[in-house]
């Protein structure tokens, strides 16, 4: 009987292909919409959080200006080294310090050129900034101190330049200046702003400031705290330590400031957390009129499916007989509808995340969340009407309006 | 041929004093009041009278399609009132052919589809059911029309496809309520002539609802109804 009823209930789904189609396609953008808000979401946060971790949570930025007036103040003495020397040693909860200077330059190699950024800084740099070197090595103490021409690519730069070729060795033009390639970064890609973090290349601070800068300046200093946790701590250090250097008065609004990269990302984490919040009120809402769809469906055919039960029972069929019928049709069409949502839902953002560079991430308990809930929606709307009126009098099922 | 002769066996049908009612108050109608009745095997009994006396009422309550307010219908003895619904369902399974004046087809399933309707709660086999549908369409003359849905049949087709349905199974009593209101007089003959022959060479009981003395004549015993109970009684000379 159990085949039997299967067969028929399937024959049932064939025969009123349009009411079965319409089912199965509400079922399908709920599930559907459901796993690409939340898949997109769960992507969009897990990139930030990445970058964040890509940039280093313990990472401070020291620069000269005032805090929150915009771009830093010209009228603001600049940083030394001997500054990022003084936190160096002086500061307990500080790591390293990477002091740097930076400007932009036309650098150029045979007849390729390319305008990027020029950043004059020390190992420090990579370690703080966690740029890994890929190819060649970084400098040496002897290029450090003589201040010799050397410089490390980023991945774009190196790119521009030499496409597939080999840059190690090569010697580019950098400004006015003849530099030898002695490394390449490991690429980081696109921020979350949509800047390219690999645009860019670095020289020995001593080189950078003698053959390019021509000053003894530093712009920045980037410092790691020797923990993620004490980052608070090194900033009130730091700002401590830079009022005295500079003499700056305890009242006094400073002409430095101190950015703490925690700040920042708990900032983003906020706003991913929002946006996640969002994403999910979104798929609630769409997991909601898929419902709603699927229940329109069921109840506009209450009628005509009233009376076939009545039919079916006043030909013999027992209501048990008629409700498996009834619910076999329903499973199926839900289990079909939900087996087409995931694939829909999940073709679509597995799409949309690699257009946005975003990981794509397979979340198994929306999927079944999704899933549940529209077989849940398509199985009770259908199989609820059904169940009552197989408990008719036959002909009040067939009088049925 | 009828039980009288064999009187240690319930009569197939007897009502007792049944009512039903619709309504309450000011508006209840009483589609039967008081009606009684007793079929025995082998009867082919046509049902008259003027339209909302009860006929049809009267037939879905015989054919356990609906219970009655109050009074008894007996079925071969059973007190039907007293069934469950899975009880009811097997009685009209094992034992009832109907067919009704509004035909009640499956839509958009074919006619062959729906006679073999019965036979699929009667566990048939596929083949034997296919089978005994088609012979059941070609002895209501529609064969041809096997594939066709309701929706491309005419009233009279559809009347036929409701009729090979409710004999496709060989029921003990066939129950049918103007089985040939919608048919021109050569297949009115034709269906009259199926019916006799069921119910003389099949034995099967015939309870048939018409307004047309023509067809009552083809039946051995003619109910007249009246206000929902029987007001005549009498048998039909051939
Ligand atoms: N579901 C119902 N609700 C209310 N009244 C009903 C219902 N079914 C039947 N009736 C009433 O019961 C009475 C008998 O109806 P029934 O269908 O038995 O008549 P009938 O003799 O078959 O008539 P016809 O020859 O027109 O088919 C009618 O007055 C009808 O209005
Ligand atoms: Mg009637």
């Amino acid at each position: 009987m159990i085949w039997a009823t299967l067969l028929m209930a399937l024959r049932e789904i064939r025969r009123n292909t349009m009411r079965s189609m319409l089912t199965t396609l509400g079922i399908v953008i709920g599930v559907g919409s459901v796993i690409a808000m939340v898949t997109l979401g769960r992507g969009a946060t897990a990139k930030i959080t990445n970058e964040i971790a890509n940039m280093g949570t313990n990472l401070l930025i020291v620069m000269p200006g005032a805090e929150r007036r915009g771009p830093a103040s010209t009228t603001a003495p600049p940083l030394k080294i001997e500054d990022a020397k003084a936190i160096e040693r002086e500061v307990s909860s500080v790591d390293k310090v990477a002091p740097t200077a930076s400007r932009s330059a036309l650098v150029v190699y045979g007849n390729k050129n390319w305008n990027t950024s020029v950043t004059g800084s020390t190992n420090e740099f990579f370690a703080v900034r966690r740029f890994a070197i890929e190819l060649g090595q970084s400098f040496s103490d002897a290029q450090l101190l003589g201040g010799q021409p050397v410089c490390v690519l980023g991945a774009t730069v190196r790119k521009e330049l030499f496409g597939q070729g080999d840059p190690l060795g090569a010697a580019i033009r950098v400004g006015a200046v003849s530099c030898s390639v002695i490394g390449v970064m490991a690429p980081k890609g696109q921020s979350t702003f949509g800047q390219d973090q690999d645009d860019f290349l670095v020289m020995p601070l001593a080189a950078f400031q003698r053959r390019i800068a021509g000053n003894y300046d530093v712009g920045m200093l980037f410092v790691s705290a020797i923990s993620d946790g004490m980052t608070t701590k090194a900033k009130q250090q730091i700002e401590a330590l830079m009022r005295e250097r500079r003499r700056i008065a305890l009242g006094q609004v400073p002409d430095f400031r101190v950015q703490d990269m925690k700040e920042i990302s708990d900032t983003l984490g906020t706003v991913t957390g929002a946006l996640t919040a969002l994403l999910g009120g979104i798929a609630a809402v769409s997991l909601l009129v898929g419902g709603i769809g699927i229940m329109n469906i069921m109840l506009v055919s209450v009628t005509e499916r009233t009376r076939e039960i009545g039919v079916r029972l006043a030909i013999g069929a027992r209501g048990a007989e008629v409700l498996l019928q009834f619910l076999v049709e329903a499973v199926t069409l839900s289990t079909l509808g939900g087996m087409l949502g995931i694939a829909f839902g999940l073709t679509i953002s597995f799409v949309a995340t690699r257009m946005m560079h975003m990981p794509f991430r397979v979340l198994p308990d929306i999927i079944v969340i999704a899933f549940a809930f529209s077989a849940t929606v398509g199985v009770a709307f259908g199989f609820l009407p059904a169940r009552k009126a197989s408990k008719l009098n036959p002909i009040d099922a067939l009088r049925h309006e | 041929m009828t039980a009288a002769a064999r009187p240690e066996v319930a009569p197939l049908i007897e009502l007792r004093g049944v009512w039903k009612s619709y309504g309450r108050g000011d508006a209840e109608v009483h589609a039967l009041a008081g009606a009684s009745l007793r079929i025995d095997d082998g009867e082919f009994v046509a049902v008259m009278g003027a339209s909302g006396s009860g006929k049809s009422t009267c037939l879905n309550v015989l054919g356990c399609l609906d219970q009655p307010t109050r009074g008894q219908y007996l079925f071969r003895g059973v007190d039907v009132g007293k069934l469950t619904l899975d009880q009811l369902a097997l009685l009209r399974r094992n034992y009832l052919g109907f067919v009704f004046q509004g035909f009640n087809l499956l839509a958009r399933t074919t006619a062959v589809e729906n006679v073999e309707l019965p036979l699929i709660y009667r566990r048939v086999g596929h083949a034997e059911r296919r089978r005994r549908a088609m012979k059941a369409l070609e002895e209501v003359g529609l064969a041809s029309r096997a594939t066709h849905t309701p929706a491309e049949l005419s009233g009279g087709q559809q009347q036929r496809v409701a009729i090979a349905r409710a004999i496709v199974t060989d029921p003990q009593m066939l129950l049918a309520d103007e089985p040939t209101g919608n048919l021109d007089s050569a297949r009115k003959v034709e269906i009259m002539r199926l019916l006799v022959d069921l119910n003389r060479r099949r034995g099967i009981t015939i309870v048939m609802v018409t307004h047309e003395p023509d067809m009552a004549e083809y039946a051995t015993r003619m109910v007249h109804f009246r206000d929902g109970s029987v007001e005549s009684d009498e048998a039909v000379g051939p």
